[in-house]
C-alpha cells in the first residue's frame, strides 16, 4: 500500500502519499491556485500531462511541472509567483 | 544502465503502447534499443501510473519490458535531436544525456485540444483526459460535482472513473451530432470488444445524462467560493449549470514537435506521414502510434512492432500490417465522427485568451497571418509550452493551412544540458 508522507508547500504541510503527484496532493487539499498568470489571473492544472506548463511550481529547487512530478516525504515545493507585467 | 552518453543501434522516444511494443520488438530481435519517456516507467497517457494502477495488460507490459534487455532511460525530456550526428539530445534531473542511434523510432503520441471559449482559463477547468490522469495520479473528486464535456469515446471510460472515483457526474456532453453518434455506435457491431467496453462504461455512471449535440458556451466563476458556472448549449437552448470541476476538450492532435523538428512531412492535422513499414519522410526515422494519426491503444501496439521490426530491417508480418490497416480504417472513421464541430471555433470573444503562457486574447490575432507571424506579431508560442495549448487551436480558429515551424530546443532546457554532446564529438572539437 502507498505511504503516507508530508511535504511542504509555501512552508505549509500538506498531507500527500508516496508517488502521487505534486498536483494532485495540491488538489486534495483543496488548493486549486497552482499561479497567477503574466495579467494577473489565478491558473490551476490544465493538462495534467506536463504540456501546457501550468502547474509549474518550484520543487526541491528546480522548477517542475507538478502533475508529473510524483511526490516524496519531506518535498519543497513553493508557487513561482512573479511580478505581473503591465 | 545510468550513463549521460548511450548509443544503440535504435532510439525509441516515448514509452506509452507504441513505443514499448517498438522497443520489445527490436530486442526481440537481438538488437540494441533505448527507450525514453519523460515520465517514471511505461505507460504514456493511457497507463499513468501503470506499476501502481495499470490495467493487467500494462502491467504484463511492464514485466516483459523489466525482464528484457532494453535500455531505459526515464525522466528524460528530449530537447534537440541531430540528424547527421544522430543524436538525441535529452534532459532529466542530473542534466544532458545523449543517445546515439543507427534509427529512431518516434512514438511520441498525443495531447489533448483546447479550443478557447469564455472562461476556460479558470482553476477548475481542466481537460476530460486530464481529468483520468489526475485521479490516476492520486487526485480526489469525491462528492466534488464534475461537468464532462468533449469529443469522442475517450468521454466514457473518464465518466465511469471519475464516478468509481466518487464524483458526482452533473452531465456527459458529447459535441458531436446525435446522428453522428448514432452511426458510430451501430457501426461498433464490427467491433464486438469494443462495442462491449462502451457498454461496460456506460452502466457505470447509468444515472448520468449523456447527450449528444451538446457542448459548452462559457464559463465563469459562480457566486459560491471556487465553484463554477457553465452554460451548455445544443445550438438551440441553454443550460446553467453549477459545479465544481469542467472537464472539457476537443479530441486528441498528436503531438509531433520531435518529427517536425526532423523534418518529417506531416498532415494538415499535425499528424506525421508514414509509409506501410512506418517510415517517415525522413530517412532512418519512423514514428508509430498517435503521433501517426490518432487512433487508440490497439493500433499504438501494432504499429509499435511494425516499426521495431522494420527499423532493424526485418520485414513486420503480413498479419500485423492487415490489423493495422483495419484498426486505421476504424480510427479514420472515428475521428471523422467525432471532429470538432464549427460552433466551438466561434466561442471566443475579443478578450478571450487564446495563448495562456503569455496572455494573448483573440483580438490580437490576425487569422490571415499564419502561424509564424502570429508568434512573431503577438508572442502566442514564446511562452514555457512552446505553442503546445496555442498553435493547435489557432491553427482551427484561423484555418491555417501550415504548421508551426519547430526549432530547438523543444522544451524548456539548462543551456548546460543544451550544450552536452557526446565525448568523442567534443574531443574532436577540441583538436
Amino acid at each position: 500500500m502507498t505511504r503516507e508522507i508530508e511535504i511542504t508547500v509555501d512552508g505549509k504541510p500538506v498531507a500527500s502519499r508516496e508517488g502521487d503527484s505534486v498536483a494532485a496532493a495540491l488538489w486534495n487539499a483543496g488548493q486549486r491556485r497552482l499561479k497567477t498568470s503574466v495579467s494577473g489571473e489565478p491558473r490551476g492544472w490544465l493538462c495534467a500531462m506536463g504540456s501546457c506548463y501550468e502547474c509549474l511550481l518550484l520543487i526541491d529547487g528546480r522548477p517542475r511541472r507538478a502533475c508529473v512530478t510524483p511526490c516524496s516525504a519531506g518535498m519543497m515545493v513553493s508557487r513561482i509567483d512573479l511580478p505581473a507585467v503591465d | 544502465m545510468a550513463s549521460r552518453h548511450r548509443k544503440a543501434e535504435v532510439a525509441v522516444v516515448g514509452a506509452g503502447p507504441a513505443g514499448v511494443a517498438a522497443a520489445l520488438q527490436v530486442a526481440r530481435q537481438g538488437r540494441s534499443v533505448t527507450l525514453a519517456d519523460e515520465r517514471e516507467g511505461l505507460g504514456g497517457q493511457i497507463w499513468r501510473n501503470a506499476a501502481r494502477r495499470g490495467p493487467a495488460r500494462a502491467r504484463r507490459w511492464l514485466e516483459r519490458l523489466d525482464s528484457s534487455r532494453v535500455d531505459c532511460a526515464w525522466e528524460a525530456s528530449v530537447v534537440s535531436a541531430d540528424l547527421d550526428a544522430r543524436t538525441l539530445l535529452l534532459e532529466d534531473a542530473s542534466g544532458g544525456k545523449t543517445v546515439e542511434f543507427e534509427r529512431l523510432i518516434l512514438a511520441t503520441g498525443a495531447r489533448e485540444l483546447f479550443l478557447p471559449f469564455p472562461g476556460w482559463t479558470l482553476p477548475g477547468v481542466v481537460g476530460v483526459g486530464a481529468l483520468q490522469a489526475m485521479i490516476k495520479s492520486g487526485a480526489r473528486f469525491d462528492g466534488q460535482s464534475i461537468l464532462i464535456a468533449g469529443s469522442g469515446p475517450l468521454l466514457l471510460p473518464v465518466a465511469a472513473l471519475a464516478a468509481r472515483a466518487g464524483a458526482k457526474l452533473v452531465q456527459v456532453c458529447e459535441q458531436a451530432p446525435f446522428n453522428e453518434v448514432a452511426w458510430f455506435a451501430w457501426s461498433l457491431w464490427q467491433h464486438p470488444a469494443k462495442a462491449l467496453a462502451a457498454v461496460n462504461y456506460r452502466r457505470r455512471f447509468l444515472t448520468t445524462r449523456y447527450r449528444a449535440g451538446t457542448w459548452i458556451e462559457s464559463v465563469r466563476a459562480a457566486e459560491e467560493d471556487d465553484r463554477l458556472e457553465a452554460i451548455l448549449t445544443d445550438g438551440n437552448s441553454r443550460k446553467h449549470v453549477v459545479c465544481d470541476v469542467v472537464a472539457t476538450s476537443c479530441g486528441l492532435v498528436p503531438a509531433s514537435e520531435l518529427g517536425l523538428l526532423l523534418g518529417c512531412a506531416a498532415d494538415a492535422g499535425g499528424a506525421l506521414r508514414v509509409d506501410q513499414y512506418l517510415r517517415t519522410s525522413t530517412e532512418g526515422v519512423f514514428a508509430a502510434g498517435e503521433v501517426t494519426g490518432v487512433g487508440g491503444a490497439d493500433l499504438a501496439m501494432v504499429e509499435g512492432r511494425i516499426a521495431g521490426a522494420a527499423a532493424v530491417n526485418g520485414k513486420p508480418r503480413a498479419g500485423w500490417l492487415r490489423r493495422r490497416a483495419r484498426l486505421r480504417r476504424f480510427a479514420t472513421e472515428m475521428n471523422r465522427a467525432f471532429r470538432p464541430r464549427p460552433e466551438l471555433t466561434e466561442r471566443v470573444d475579443d478578450d478571450t485568451l487564446v495563448c495562456r503562457c503569455e496572455d494573448i486574447p483573440w483580438v490580437a490575432v490576425d487569422p490571415q497571418a499564419g502561424p509564424r507571424q502570429t508568434k512573431l506579431l503577438t508572442r502566442c508560442g514564446m511562452g514555457l509550452c512552446q505553442g503546445r495549448t496555442c498553435m493547435p487551436a489557432l491553427k482551427v480558429l484561423c484555418g491555417w493551412q501550415e504548421l508551426p515551424v519547430i526549432r530547438p530546443p523543444i522544451q524548456p532546457t539548462l543551456v548546460s544540458s543544451f550544450l552536452t554532446t557526446p565525448p568523442d564529438r567534443s574531443t574532436q572539437a577540441r583538436e
